[in-house]
């Protein structure tokens, strides 16, 4: 089957906006869209569910902070304890004071890292991963819609796009395999 | 749109007539272009001091500690004195790209890249000297809560010197990881405008395919929050821990309980100073005095001022209790009348007139917005600081609680080259991160821009706040063929020619003759016989309307358009008037030549 496509390319964020919503109010399906910079309010208008990366985050902490509790209870209570300064070792609770740095930096260590990670992951993001954006400009001062054309009339559609203010249209047909 | 709006008392921060492209060629400029002779020239001098500093250290280790200055009074002095300095400049960084982005202060944007990078460079200098303190590096693992050899001989994590290791390799690292992850766009930026296939590889690999989908974008945002959210304790934590090393002693002048407020606050005061020192050099060198304004110079003088502040009431605080107290030890703190006027009275008074004197000059409007002025106090802020950390160690361990132990501290000459060579391999990484990294944030410059721009709020006075803010692009193709990875995809459209009027696109010739004859005099003519003609379309800021001005004037191949120079330059500006300067900002010559070389 050939999935068509056509991209849209627009040369302002402002005009951009407007066509997505003209776009979307004439129930044609955006597949996607390619910017330069973050367009403020973009994801709402194309209709994307809100991010749960920071609901990530928020669960790397707590494992961050259980992987501390953990190793000091661990290692200054239960395996070796110390009179260290007179700080009490009898029990974690009351040597806790002493390990809230260490727990607090390791909250935020994993929290960090591993929202990072799973950002990069998620949208595919490491070393050698090829660049996806189908046209050089969009990095810099063009953005690209990408618009599905199956079961619409090409011509039609090519027409509202251009009156949404599109200064390049482009027909893309691609293959896919099964 | 009146979604750009702002309020027009507000100072543009970015000035001049800037659209997106313009910012992408201005940051990209100094990546692309070639190093100057003074790059060059302090680059060699940094260098040196690096190799110099390496030096001492390979010395240091080699021999052993007893190489420095130390005694067996004064245990620490220059090691941790710079290690405490290097830390605090590390402040301003993440202060900048925090706590700025959760206060939603548009001017970070042109400063947090730097700034980012004057923090992780400073960072790795502070890690250098606690690795050399332990004497055999070779064993820094040992800080590390990992089984050994010793039974189950743990670190000690009561211990504030072991919450610094934690402390400073988590703040490395996440610092580290938001820069990155803020630098891909920029990065997929300069990866798209490169025409060298070197380069585009680097770049390729350093952005990570980062191709700017909506949901990235979305990711993207959250990410920055949530690692805003996360860094902004983290960057207070940080100096709170640094300022634990002392406080939790019971040496006279380090016991004291507001250290970790006022440590944090002179960190970033200490921090700001830097980033004034590096970027009032930066703006100038690579061209950025649009982006980088007096107005950003005015913001950051003003976090000087508070910092400077709160570490004024410090001072006076520690002063005043030493006296208050009635404890003798206590008149021989860093901040008493003992040190004032004891051996010890030139580092207090260098203390006192760099951080608490000279800063205050800073009240006065013109003096904040001088740039040399600010220039001069932000080095003195760096040595001020530099001496409140060595009053801090020095002074206060110099006068012990036992008087016949008393001494002076003396450094060797290992102990100011390890100094010295830190400041070497700071710069040495600074440079090269201003030649290779593109030093503004421009992805998200470009989302200020109509509201903070100068000409859209020139447009907003003139013609009221609905005046539309839609910015048409002249069209021009993309750098290295027309997809960045879809073979032979063309975007060409129906639609262009009756956009753009081609039949009015007339050049006066009678008007011009005498220009136009010039013009070609200094390029050569174009001779359809022996020659072919070049898609002049490929130069980066000619789009199908230019290039038939200029078919029309007679030039037609890259070898002509490469040899222009600035004379000719005006001489097309004079007779196609559209686009002033454009052909010089884009450095169509300059493109022209390697488009040529490649054919």
């Amino acid at each position: 089957m050939a999935a068509t496509k056509i991209h849209a390319i627009y040369t302002d964020d402002d005009l951009l906006m407007q066509a997505v919503k003209q776009t979307r109010a004439a129930n044609y399906h955006i597949s996607e869209v390619f910017t330069p910079f973050p367009v403020h309010g973009l994801d709402h208008a194309v209709g994307l569910a809100p991010t749960r990366i920071a609901i990530t985050s928020f669960l790397y902490g707590l494992v961050g902070l259980s992987v501390a509790v953990l190793m000091m209870n661990y290692i200054m209570i239960q395996d070796w304890p110390q009179n260290i300064g007179g700080k009490p070792s009898f029990t974690f609770y009351q040597n806790m004071p002493a390990f809230i740095p260490i727990m607090f930096e390791l909250t935020v260590f994993f929290a960090g890292h591993l929202m990072v990670i799973t950002f990069y992951m998620r949208s595919k993001l490491w070393p050698f991963k090829k660049a996806e954006n189908p046209d050089l400009r969009t990095t810099d001062d063009h953005f690209l819609m990408e618009v599905d054309a199956d079961n619409h009339d090409v011509e039609m559609l090519t027409k509202f796009l251009y009156d949404t203010g599109a200064s390049e249209i482009s027909l893309i047909e691609n293959e896919q395999d099964h | 749109m009146s979604s750009h709006y702002e309020a027009p008392i507000r100072e543009p921060l970015v000035l001049g007539e800037k659209s997106y492209h313009d910012i992408s060629v201005d940051v990209g400029a100094p990546v692309l272009g070639k190093a100057n002779k003074s790059w060059w020239i302090v680059f060699t001098i940094a260098l040196i001091a690096f190799l110099w500093g390496l030096g001492c250290i390979i010395y240091t280790v080699s021999t052993g500690i007893g190489v420095w200055g130390l005694n067996k009074t004064i245990g620490w002095a220059w090691d941790i004195t710079n290690f405490v300095w290097w830390v605090g400049i590390g402040h301003a960084g993440t202060l900048i790209s925090a706590v700025l982005l959760l206060f939603r202060q548009k001017w970070r944007m042109a400063v947090n890249r730097s700034a980012e990078a004057m923090t992780i460079f400073a960072v790795v200098q502070a890690g250098l000297f606690p690795i050399i303190h332990m004497g055999r590096p070779w064993l820094a693992y040992w800080v590390l809560p990992i089984p050994n050899q010793f039974g189950s001989l743990w670190v000690n994590f009561n211990s504030p010197l072991l919450w610094d290791v934690f402390a400073i390799s988590t703040y490395l690292s996440i610092s580290l990881v938001f820069w990155w992850t803020g630098l891909l766009p920029d990065f997929a930026m300069i990866r798209d405008r490169t025409t060298s296939p070197f380069q585009k590889k680097i770049y390729g690999i350093l952005s990570f395919g980062w191709s700017g989908r909506v949901k990235d974008w979305q990711r993207f945002e959250e990410v920055s929050l949530v690692l805003a959210g996360l860094a902004t304790p983290l960057v207070l934590s940080v100096h709170t821990i640094v300022s634990f090393d002392f406080a939790t002693s019971v040496v006279p002048g380090w016991h004291s309980t507001i250290f970790p407020p006022y440590f944090v606050a002179g960190a970033i005061f200490s921090g700001f100073a830097m980033v004034q020192t590096l970027l009032i050099i930066m703006r100038k060198v690579s061209n950025l005095e649009s982006y980088i304004t007096i107005l950003h110079i005015e913001y950051m003088n003003k976090v000087i001022l508070l910092t400077g502040g709160i570490v004024t009431v410090a001072y006076l605080t520690e002063y005043f209790i030493g006296w208050y107290s009635g404890v003798p030890y206590e008149n021989y703190t860093y901040l008493s009348f003992g040190a004032a006027t004891g051996p010890y009275w030139w580092a207090f008074w260098a203390l006192i007139i760099c951080n608490l004197i000279v800063p205050l000059s800073l009240w006065v409007k013109s003096l904040r917005r001088n740039i040399m002025w600010t220039f001069f106090v932000a080095l003195v802020i760096n040595i001020g600081m530099w001496f409140e950390r060595f009053d801090i160690i020095v002074v206060d361990l110099s006068k012990d609680r036992l008087t016949s132990s008393w001494t002076m501290f003396q450094p060797t000459f290992v102990d100011i080259g390890t100094f010295i060579g830190t400041i070497g391999f700071f710069f040495v990484l600074f440079l090269l991160y201003a030649r290779t990294f593109p030093v503004i944030a421009q992805a998200e410059v470009k989302t200020i821009l109509k509201s903070s721009g100068e000409s859209f709020k020139k447009l907003r006075a003139e013609h009221g706040d609905d005046h539309s803010h839609v910015q048409t692009v002249e069209e021009y193709p993309a750098d290295a063929g027309p997809s960045a990875n879809v073979e032979d995809k063309d975007f060409d459209s129906s639609f262009n020619a009756s956009d753009e009027n081609f039949e009015n696109n007339e050049v006066d010739f009678e008007a011009h003759r005498g220009k136009i004859d010039n013009l070609l005099s200094g390029i050569g003519t174009f001779d359809p016989s022996n020659q072919t003609q070049d898609d002049l379309k490929k130069i980066s800021g000619v789009g199908p309307v230019m290039e038939q001005k200029l078919h029309q004037l007679g030039i037609f191949t890259f070898e002509q358009v490469s040899r222009m120079t600035d004379r000719e330059y005006d001489l097309l500006d004079e007779i196609i008037s559209e686009f002033p300067g454009r052909a010089k900002r884009d450095d169509w010559a300059g493109q022209a030549l390697m488009l040529k070389n490649k054919n």
